[in-house]
């Protein structure tokens, strides 16, 4: 097992290397010149310019600066932002507990939701339930995130106004950061209805960011659990005389829910995909925002770091997922 | 259930805007995050709205609602005969801001000013280069470290600034965002404590308003200053909700989130409009939307054929098409908003018949043009290549044939500066300090061939007239030669002036006093909510 471990952590590091060169090099193939943006329609001087290329660094030649970006990242140094002249690592911290806190609630929506509406689909299958479950995940699968963020605000925030149109809390309430999940600092905050408001601020978000993997859940539960509910030992329980419930509740659904896990898990990249514009369109403070912006002001230090960062989040939860499959299955060990 | 939730997001709505505990909290849903709070450092007005506009004061202020300069901390100012000296005297017993991170022991006084201004001026300074990049780009691109030749300190209440040759417009830089007075004592104490970087993370100032707490992209909180110079402000707290998305301000103003919101989308001002419990304020943008030809390529040195293609485009279906109303036609190369905007000035009539006669006059025929549109929607400009197409359907029309081409944004910039460059250019440009010279200067200066002059126009008798205007320190002579300037300008045509934006700013209705600012901030001194 300790063998398994060190040969996949081993594997990281050059993944790592890959993706710092892509993070580095992508952004600087763009066309376009941080420092010409940051001047604009004013621009600036010959000698100016140079100036501020220096400053920068990015008068040596590109290796020169990979090299240097590499070994102050060794050291724990992200960079500092051209634009807000923030460390970069700083800006992250801030900002990713909001990502962290809206993706893990629209995750577990979507498979409290998702799983049990595949089961239904499944064991009615071909019904109206079905059909109507189907049809719904195949039109939320397709949801362009930005129009039905929008719409929802419109109709539950502005029409109807049963919830807040956008932010984490009330502006009512004010308090420090503690962990930065709005819901566990409004309860450690005190202050009465607190937690009340945070909830509400992430009813809508939740729904927008939910959406597509609660559709893919939906629709993977139920292929799963068809394939399942054709099996022997399924039909040995039924014949047993177990009751329906138990029979799809603990034997098929176990079962099925092996291919479901895998999907889970894949869908942490589409949750941070779908963050970005889900936290546009609700001013939620998170990284998706934070690294649009950046790419659009050429801020490479944001672009690079950030893309660093979250890579490295993505990995660590990969090799997590790669640990617990060697535990629970001991054929994918060997 | 449902009910109870409607009535919870009432209450709260209510509470929010009403404010808790009798305390008046004005709630302005700001398009964007300040990239720091102090505006020296940076160039962007999001940044300025939460910074300078409401912690600091300057020397010099903008009269609200205008571009004239009116005393700030300054109380009064002196110009030498010979312009090379300006010496200021400063307004006493103003106090900073008394924070939980910060109590003043003393007023606002001589060091504060010097030491506003040296940290950008002298390499040496420990603050200049206090976060990492710091570049002071206002106060290097309005020329001042070549401007300034020193700031001397007289006594604690006078400050001498001592320039290197008489510029009119120097009164109006110290207006301007970059300019703001900062806190020496406070500054001190931050480098005693190894804590630099503070200075922009948590401001100290005089303004009406002071600095509680920033949650980065989220909420940015003050209260008003109690023993601010100019009277407590009639409201106690002042919240900035960052909202990036207008369709999101929209609905946030609508349900009574906030109260003011600036840049609404175009297409939802007439639905803005009819709303009840909200009313628009509108005014024109200090900015110009053009079209630059390249006077030194041929057949566009030739300012006949410049005229004529004036007169092919059809300004009434851009404004129609691309500002879908929020603009207004330009005539001249700067805003009716600025004092000298000679309004006898006429424009170049729409007449393609006219225009095709004046073509063939000059010998063109046949002829090929690039128009080159820019990337990025800017408040002159917000749609360049629908503009861009119009354009070439009007060119069409006189039996020019018009090729559309643009480059990614800094690229654009760059290479329209060329003076060989191939084609006529949509650009514009935003006022900085509300002086003629900030546009007719920077943009069609000789100094400025080859640069932000896209023109590469270069004209001995208007050049000869800006050159005066520059150093002459009596605004109404100053108005007269710019007055003519701008009919030189039309005579020539080194552009096709096309726009200035018309500025929207919603809110509700309660809110009273805001004047919206002709240089584009969003300033909340003196506003008020009526009960």
């Amino acid at each position: 097992m300790l063998r398994f471990f060190i040969s996949r952590l081993a594997l990281l590091i050059p993944t790592f290397i890959g993706v710092s060169i892509v993070a580095f090099s992508f952004i600087r193939l763009l066309p376009g010149d941080p420092i010409m943006l940051l001047a604009g329609e004013r621009g600036m001087s010959e000698e100016r310019y140079q100036q501020l290329q220096a400053l920068y660094g990015f008068d040596q030649p590109l290796f020169v600066q990979y090299f240097n970006y590499m070994t102050d990242l060794l050291q724990g140094d992200f960079g500092t932002s051209i634009v807000t002249k923030r460390p970069v690592l700083q800006e992250f911290l801030t900002l990713f507990p909001a990502t962290i806190e809206l993706s893990l609630c629209a995750i577990i929506v979507a498979i409290a939701v998702g799983v049990p509406l595949g089961v239904i689909a499944a064991v009615r299958r071909g019904s109206w339930l079905d059909q109507t479950v189907m049809g719904a995940a195949l039109v939320g699968y397709s949801m362009p995130i930005f129009w039905w963020g929008l719409l929802l605000i419109i109709f539950f925030s502005g029409i109807l106004g049963w919830t807040p149109v956008s932010g984490r809390i009330s502006l009512l309430y004010f308090f420090p950061p503690v962990t930065g999940f709005m819901l566990i600092d409004s309860l450690l905050s005190g202050q009465a209805g607190a937690f009340k408001s945070a909830l509400s601020h992430l009813i809508l978000p939740t729904i927008v960011l939910a959406t597509i993997p609660l559709a893919v859940i939906a629709r993977q539960t139920r292929s799963a659990m068809l394939e399942v509910l054709g099996e022997d030992y399924v039909r040995t329980a039924r014949s047993k005389g177990l009751p329906p419930r138990r029979v799809i509740g603990l034997h098929a659904l176990r079962n099925a829910l092996i291919p479901v896990v895998t999907t889970i898990g894949l869908q942490v990249g589409v949750l941070l995909a779908g963050a970005i514009l889900t936290e546009t369109i609700f001013s939620w403070p998170g990284i998706g925002k934070w690294m649009v912006d950046s790419v659009f002001k050429r801020d490479y230090a944001v672009v690079q770091g950030g893309l660093l960062l979250i890579a490295a989040i993505i990995m660590i939860v990969n090799l997590i997922v790669d640990v617990l499959y060697g535990l629970i299955n001991p054929r994918i060990r060997h | 259930m449902k009910n109870k939730l409607t009535f919870a997001a009432a209450l709260l709505a209510a509470t929010v805007l009403s404010g808790a505990a009798g305390a008046k909290t004005l709630v302005y849903c700001s398009e964007g995050s300040p990239e720091g709070f102090d505006p020296a450092l940076y160039t962007a007005g999001t940044t300025f709205d939460a910074s300078s506009k409401p912690v600091y004061n300057r020397l010099v202020q903008f009269e609200p609602g205008t571009t004239n300069t009116v005393p700030g901390l300054a109380e009064s100012w002196e110009i030498s005969d010979d312009g090379l000296e300006v010496t200021f005297k400063l307004r006493e017993g103003v106090k900073f801001h008394t924070t939980d991170f910060f109590t003043p022991s003393r007023d606002f006084n001589a060091d504060d000013v010097l030491f506003s201004f040296n940290r950008q001026l002298q390499e040496d300074h420990p603050y200049h280069a206090y976060v990492e990049g710091a570049s002071w780009e206002y106060f290097n691109g309005m020329s001042m470290p070549d401007l300034v030749k020193s700031i001397e300190k007289v006594d604690d209440y006078t400050v001498k600034f001592v320039l290197n040759r008489p510029e009119a417009p120097f009164i109006a830089n110290l207006a301007m965002d970059f300019a703001s007075i900062f806190s020496k004592e406070y500054a001190d104490q931050l480098s005693e404590a190894g804590n630099l970087s503070d200075l922009n993370q948590k401001p100290v100032g005089t303004g009406p308003f002071q600095f509680v707490a920033y949650q980065p992209d989220a909420v940015i909180r003050y209260k008003a200053h109690p023993d601010y110079w100019n009277g407590k402000q009639p409201i106690d707290d002042l919240v900035f909700a960052i909202t990036t998305e207008a369709s999101v301000r929209q609905q946030k103003l609508i349900a009574g989130e906030c109260h003011i919101t600036p840049y609404p989308n175009p297409a939802d001002i007439e639905s803005l409009k009819a709303n009840e419990a909200l009313k628009v304020d509108e005014q024109e943008g200090l900015n110009v939307g053009y079209l630059a030809y390249n006077t030194k390529v041929a057949p566009f040195d030739n300012a006949q054929v410049r005229k004529a293609l004036n007169m092919a485009i059809n300004k009434e279906a851009i404004l129609d098409a691309v500002f879908q109303g929020a603009g207004q036609a330009a005539k001249n190369p700067i805003p009716p908003t600025m004092w000298s905007y000679n309004d006898a000035v006429e424009d170049d009539a729409y007449d393609p018949e006219a225009s095709k006669k004046m073509l063939e006059e000059a010998g063109v025929s046949d002829l090929s043009m690039k128009v080159w549109a820019m990337p990025v929607q800017r408040p002159y400009n917000p749609n360049a290549r629908r503009m861009a197409e119009l354009i070439q359907e009007d060119f069409s029309k006189v039996g020019v044939n018009v090729e559309i081409v643009s480059y990614e944004w800094g690229e654009y910039l760059e290479r329209s500066k060329a003076e060989d460059r191939d084609g006529a250019v949509l650009l514009g440009w935003t006022g900085d300090n509300g002086d003629p010279d900030n546009f007719l200067a920077v943009l069609l200066g000789c100094d400025a061939v080859g640069g932000s002059n896209r023109a590469q126009w270069c004209n001995e008798e208007f050049d000869g007239l800006i050159q005066k205007a520059k150093t002459l320190s009596s605004q109404e002579e100053r108005a007269e030669l710019y007055e003519e300037a701008q009919l030189v300008f039309k005579r020539e045509a080194p552009w096709a002036t096309i726009a200035h934006s018309v500025v929207h700013m919603p809110m509700r209705k309660e809110v009273t006093g805001y004047k919206m600012d002709p240089l584009g901030g969003h300033a909340f001194e003196g506003v008020d909510i009526a009960e």
